[in-house]
């Protein structure tokens, strides 16, 4: 790791102050993907400001339907929170699959969202719930806010505070996991809710996670896994590397895409 | 540079670190606790796993300065005096270990484990449990049997704690 | 036998440390004055090195020095060598291309060292690295064996023509020709046996020290043979004279055969001590790791079984090449011929073998043994070779088997290998029986309900191992001998120190050597201590690899155990006034057959070393050495059998149930043995689904790191089912055949038949990820 400034933020207005004083800031969330970047000295910031003492960044609220996830939530606490569980499941079950017990310790639901992997199993559940990510400035969709790989729409000194979004009356994730890096080699999220059926797919795209229309209309019709059957994703515009071909991802998308929608309906 | 201070098996301790360091280096090389190891770089196999504030973590993938004012247990720290904690003394009893690398890891995770399922554990959960700790020489077979042999001892131990 | 001898399942003594964090590997080694080293590695798999210029990393904060090869070579320390030499078959010596042991004119891999930054810190260290200005011209790589010896390849060496590094043969050539031509039926195929990076969990590490007062070296390395490294460094490297030069290897986490062999870095961080002035520790990041500890398999090869009409078979033939990567590692040449061809009569009466092996050069880190060398790639083979042969001759894999096992011995194969015993029958009747292998078909229609391919598959392997008679193996072209060495110290209150030149790094020889002397004289394996892994304490040991720690390490023992054990007779029968012949020794006590006479265990002692009243003409003490040359090879051999079960949908395997049953002669401690066979399953389940180091065709390594190279993880394994058959070993006097590599070698033809079984496409290489089960599932429809 090269040389860094760390300091810890007591509030996000704090960290935000700090940051656009620092020549090259990166927040530190929980840090899972990025102390590993920084100790391969990809990433090197001047300065990480570390945002988990912020009090208001935490909490999982359940109210009804609606739900709030302080970006500050670890994947642990998205796992194991009672209220979240019962009115959406699927994402419970999702943060309960990211990476292994230490890392859902540390890591966080903002962090995740903020990084944007184009493996990282979050960005899927965002698009597929049509959540709304909020940060100190605005309010930004989820499907404006992942912008390819590794690229969103927030500012440099923009800080997730929360995510939210209304439970849908369904919802499901499969995801299947590289054999080395256990991240998503195809993890896919469906909704099926008054909006429609939405399906988001992760660690296959070219250019990060997507919806794949193909899947949707299948599910619109029939929101069960034989609706699927048949259905032929194209492997154009999909990732291709020694653990999965562009064919294979594609027939990942469809077969985690079944698996999600059997989930989702159990 | 840092000045952070923290409880490391019960002990108050302090130094002065580099921004850079990471939690592991600082227990190894600032506090002599060799316990503590580091088998890869990219924050899976789990050699350097210690309890921060009660939860299992990656030292590898933490700064010292993260932990400022933490709550840190190692290795060193999780025996009672010279009795083994139930979760070292089922490796033993199980073989759950060979060069010993891992090991140190494979029971702080295991501890975090089974606290976290007072419910008690069956094989294909300690299994999935175990994602985040890579073993070369055993094969986790014998791994997996003193975790679930551990659980039990511990489970029946809080449980008669409890109607007591 | 007491509670803590010979065959007692008895916890492990050195266990207390690891599990506590008190154990004490190389980088937890800290001596005053300390600094750190980072190597500057070539980028380039095939590069001229023009220019290196240290000079803004010198001025970097906390930089001690920066040194590169031509220093190295200036100070007079010599290249790299390789210790077994290897003849081609038209009589010329192998062609030995010079290994610097830091590259001064073309860098021939990604990784290797090109310039050592020594700092007080490591992060310094790596700065300072970065910072070091080496200029490259680019030359073409070639990574595949079978491409290298193409002609118009890239060419590695001067001394290499065309890559090749021999071209050897071993076997009958127009017997196995003949055969073939005169066969009922031949069963032919390619197989690949892939690359693989070995991966002991605690990197490689060495830490150099130049005590400059004493003119004495220190070296705290990651060693499986801590008195050969001495040897080597000493004798061929010339980092320091051997009588001034300590190799210390404390505990060690992991070998697999990757810390057998002498690398650069420990011989570079001594003479960097020197040169500096400071104590110099390296220690191996992961990625460092991947790329220069020293890979193994890689062959590329066909073969041809041939057989009778009766389902004999007549002939084996097989043809090889071997990847040995940019540089002839230390045993390197060994593995794909005398540890593997050897093999290649398996468990089976095969009248005539025939085996041709290429080895070349390529742009990848050098390639030697690991876990099993040249067995596996036999194994692998011949085994799935049979089950193939079964499935075309419309009989079943055990049938097949049996009616060619090998059942009279000792049994000469055509091939070198005099196998001393076996009960092969009995192996297979027992994985049959464990695994409920006649109930299959019933288990397979039930998952075909749920959707799911059941397949089972079986392997039969032999290996050789604890190697092995000193004069055969001079013979065959390896530069040192291969017995070990022993003394049992026993105290003048009866407890005991046994020096072993094997080493232990995960075997539990503590515990196992110790219960040797426990056996023999009834003492409490608390009381023996097993003093191993340092030159200055052991005087000589060949190490341990190649499960040689048992037949050999601890046939030494024995030996010296006889000795002091007839001497403490002696003692005993003086005193006792009795015949030496007549005293027994058991429980801790000294007793004269047939009467009440006894002495405690602890006063025969006592009285070696008062001497106050012991035989005339005997010398004082009760300490005896020994070293023990092996009369053969041993022969552990066994039957695995693997159920698994494949989802069509994304091609994953899971193995439902693994089961061995293995014949390892004489067992010390049950319990160990079977933590072996479980790590050598595990392994070898790893090579068989999982792992593969893939190098592109630039030479760029794309596996070096746990994020590309897939690491067999709790999740991907059953717990196995081991259990054992006995038949014992004559060749040492514990009738010990060892246990070590056993399940590396025989699981990964067992996964893949089992497989290929359920799939019904026999044609996919290792490792069979999800994404090759897949494909292979979609070209068979």
């Amino acid at each position: 790791m090269y040389s860094v400034n760390y300091s810890r933020a007591a509030s996000v207005a704090d960290a935000v102050k700090t940051a656009k004083k620092a020549d090259d800031a990166k927040f530190l969330s929980g840090g899972q993907t990025l102390i590993p970047a920084m100790k391969a000295r990809l990433a090197a910031p001047s300065d990480l400001i570390d945002l988990s003492h912020i009090g208001d960044m935490k909490g999982i609220k359940v109210s009804g339907k609606n739900v709030t996830i302080g970006a500050g939530a670890t994947h642990a606490e998205v796992a194991a929170n009672a209220k979240l569980a019962k009115a959406c499941p699927a994402i419970c079950h999702l943060a309960a699959h990211i990476g292994d017990p230490h890392v859902r310790h540390m890591g966080t639901i903002g962090g995740s969202v903020a990084n944007n992997d184009p493996a990282a199993d979050y960005p899927a559940a965002m698009v597929a719930l049509g959540a709304t990510i909020k940060t100190n400035k605005r309010e930004i969709s989820a499907d404006k806010f992942f912008k390819g790989l590794f690229e969103t729409a927030l500012k440099d000194d923009e800080v997730i505070t929360s995510v939210s979004f209304t439970a849908p009356a369904k919802a499901g994730y499969a995801k299947f996991p590289n054999p080395a890096s256990r991240y998503a080699m195809t993890g896919v999220f469906v909704t099926k809710g008054k909006d429609g059926v939405r399906a988001a797919v992760t660690g296959a795209g070219d250019d990060g996670v997507f919806r794949s229309k193909l899947i949707e209309a299948a599910l619109s019709k029939s929101f069960d896994a034989s609706a699927l059957e048949g259905v032929s994703v194209s492997s154009d515009d999909l990732m291709e590397d020694i653990h999965a071909s562009a064919d294979y991802r594609a027939n990942l998308i469809a077969v985690m895409a079944k698996r999600a929608v059997a989930s989702a309906n159990a | 540079m840092s000045d952070i201070s923290m409880v490391v098996n019960g002990r108050n301790v302090s130094g002065s670190v580099e921004d850079r360091t990471l939690l592991v280096h600082f227990l190894r090389e600032g506090l002599g606790l060799t316990g503590t190891h580091v088998g890869c770089d990219t924050s899976q196999c789990g050699a350097c796993v210690v309890h921060v504030d009660g939860k299992a973590v990656k030292s590898c993938t933490m700064l010292a300065a993260q932990a400022d004012g933490a709550d840190v247990v190692t290795i060193e720290g999780l025996a009672d005096g010279d009795d083994l904690h139930p979760v070292q003394a089922a490796f033993k009893e199980h073989h759950g270990l060979q060069c010993g690398f891992c090991t140190p890891g494979m029971i702080m995770a295991a501890t975090d484990m089974i606290n976290r399922h007072p419910e008690g554990l069956d094989e294909a959960t300690v299994r999935a449990e175990l994602e985040g700790n890579i073993c070369r020489c055993t094969g986790y077979h014998n791994i997996v049997k003193a975790i679930l042999a551990a659980s039990k001892k511990m489970n029946k131990k809080g449980k008669a704690k409890k109607a007591a | 036998m007491g509670m803590e001898g010979i065959g007692a399942r008895v916890a492990r003594k050195e266990d207390k440390r690891f599990i506590t964090g008190g154990g004490r590997y190389t980088d937890d080694m800290v001596v005053p004055g300390m600094k750190h080293a980072v190597f500057v590695r070539s980028p380039h798999a095939h590069a001229s090195i023009r220019k290196i210029n240290t000079k803004a990393a010198e001025a970097m904060p906390g930089v001690i020095g920066v040194l590169n090869g031509k220093q190295l070579k200036a100070d007079g320390i010599g290249n790299l060598i390789c210790g077994w030499a290897i003849t081609s078959k038209d009589g010329s010596p192998m062609n030995m291309g010079a290994w610097e042991p830091m590259a001064t004119s073309t860098a021939r891999f990604v990784g290797e060292a090109v310039a050592i930054v020594v700092a007080d810190t490591q992060a310094q260290a790596r700065d300072a690295a970065e910072a070091v200005e080496v200029t490259y011209k680019e030359k073409k790589a070639v990574t595949e064996p079978v491409a290298a010896l193409k002609k118009g390849a890239p060419q590695l060496h001067p001394e290499a023509e065309g890559n090749l590094i021999y071209d050897w043969e071993i076997g009958d050539q127009a017997a196995a020709d003949k055969a073939i031509a005169d066969a009922a039926h031949v069963t032919r195929m390619e197989i690949t046996n892939n690359r693989l990076v070995p991966n002991a969990m605690e990197p490689r590490a060495a830490l150099g020290h130049y005590d400059k007062a004493e003119d004495h070296y220190t070296c705290w390395t990651t060693s499986q043979n801590p008195h050969v490294a001495r040897l080597v460094m000493s004798a061929f490297y010339n980092v320091a004279p051997e009588n001034k030069f300590r190799v210390i290897a404390p505990d060690v986490g992991g070998g697999f055969g990757s810390k057998i062999f002498i690398y650069p870095e420990e011989i570079i961080c001594l003479w960097a001590s020197k040169r500096t002035g400071v104590p110099v520790k390296w220690v191996a990041d992961r990625t460092e790791s991947f790329m220069t500890d020293a890979h193994g398999r890689d062959h590329v090869s066909t073969i041809e079984i041939a057989f009778d009409k009766d389902n004999k078979i007549t002939a084996l033939k097989a043809d090889t090449v071997a990847n040995l990567g940019a540089y002839m590692s230390l045993f390197s040449s060994s593995v794909p011929t005398y540890l593997y061809a050897t093999l290649l009569s398996g468990q089976y009466n095969i009248p005539a073998i025939h085996c041709n092996v290429r080895t070349c050069y390529t742009n990848t880190a050098p390639v030697d043994a690991y876990r099993g060398a040249g067995r596996p790639e036999a194994c692998y083979l011949v085994e799935r070779t049979m089950e193939t042969a079964a499935r075309e001759l419309g009989v079943s894999p055990a049938e097949l088997r049996s009616k060619n096992f090998i059942t009279e011995f000792p049994h000469q194969t055509p091939v070198i290998m005099a196998y001393d015993a076996g009960d092969f029958q009995a192996s297979l009747d027992a994985a049959m029986k464990a695994s409920k292998y006649d109930s299959f078909e019933r288990r397979r229609k039930a998952a075909a309900k749920n959707g799911k391919l059941r397949g089972i598959g079986m392997s039969c392997y032999i290996e050789a191992c604890g190697i092995a008679p000193s004069a055969a193996v001079g013979s065959l072209g390896a530069g040192v001998g291969l017995w070990e060495s022993a003394e049992v110290r026993v105290n003048a209150v009866g407890s005991i120190e046994i020096l072993t030149g094997s080493h232990s790094h995960g075997q539990g020889h503590e515990t196992t050597f110790a219960q040797l002397a426990s056996d023999r004289f009834g003492v409490p394996i608390d009381s023996v201590s097993i003093v191993h892994g340092d030159t200055d304490k052991v005087q000589m040991g060949m190490g341990t690899y190649g499960s040689r720690s048992g037949a050999v390490g601890m046939s030494a023992i024995e030996k010296a155990l006889d000795k002091v054990e007839a001497k403490a007779k002696k003692v005993a029968a003086h005193l006792l006034e009795a015949d030496d012949k007549d005293i027994v020794i058991e429980n801790g006590e000294v007793k004269v057959a047939g009467t009440d006479k006894k002495l405690q265990w602890f006063e025969v002692c006592l009285s070696a070393y008062t001497a106050h009243n012991i035989p005339e003409g005997m010398e004082p003490g009760l300490k005896e050495s020994a070293f023990y040359d092996p009369t053969n090879f041993t022969f552990p051999a066994g039957c695995y059998i693997c159920e698994v079960e494949v989802d069509p949908e994304t091609g994953d395997t899971e193995i439902i149930q693994f089961v061995a049953a293995d014949d390892f002669g004489k067992i010390i401690n049950p319990m160990i043995v079977e933590g072996q066979v479980h790590g050598g399953i595990a392994q070898g389940i790893g090579q068989a689904l999982l792992e593969c180091a893939h190098y592109d065709s630039g030479g760029e390594l794309l596996t070096a790191s746990y994020m590309d190279y897939a690491m067999p993880r709790a999740d991907n394994l059953p717990s196995f089912a081991v259990s054992t058959t006995e038949t014992a070993c004559p060749s040492n006097p514990l009738g010990i055949k060892g246990c070590g590599e056993a399940g590396a070698i025989g699981s990964p033809p067992a996964v893949i038949n089992a497989i290929t079984d359920a799939i019904g496409n026999n044609n996919i290489a290792m490792p069979a990820t999800s994404q090759a089960v897949w494909a292979a599932i979609q070209a068979a429809k």
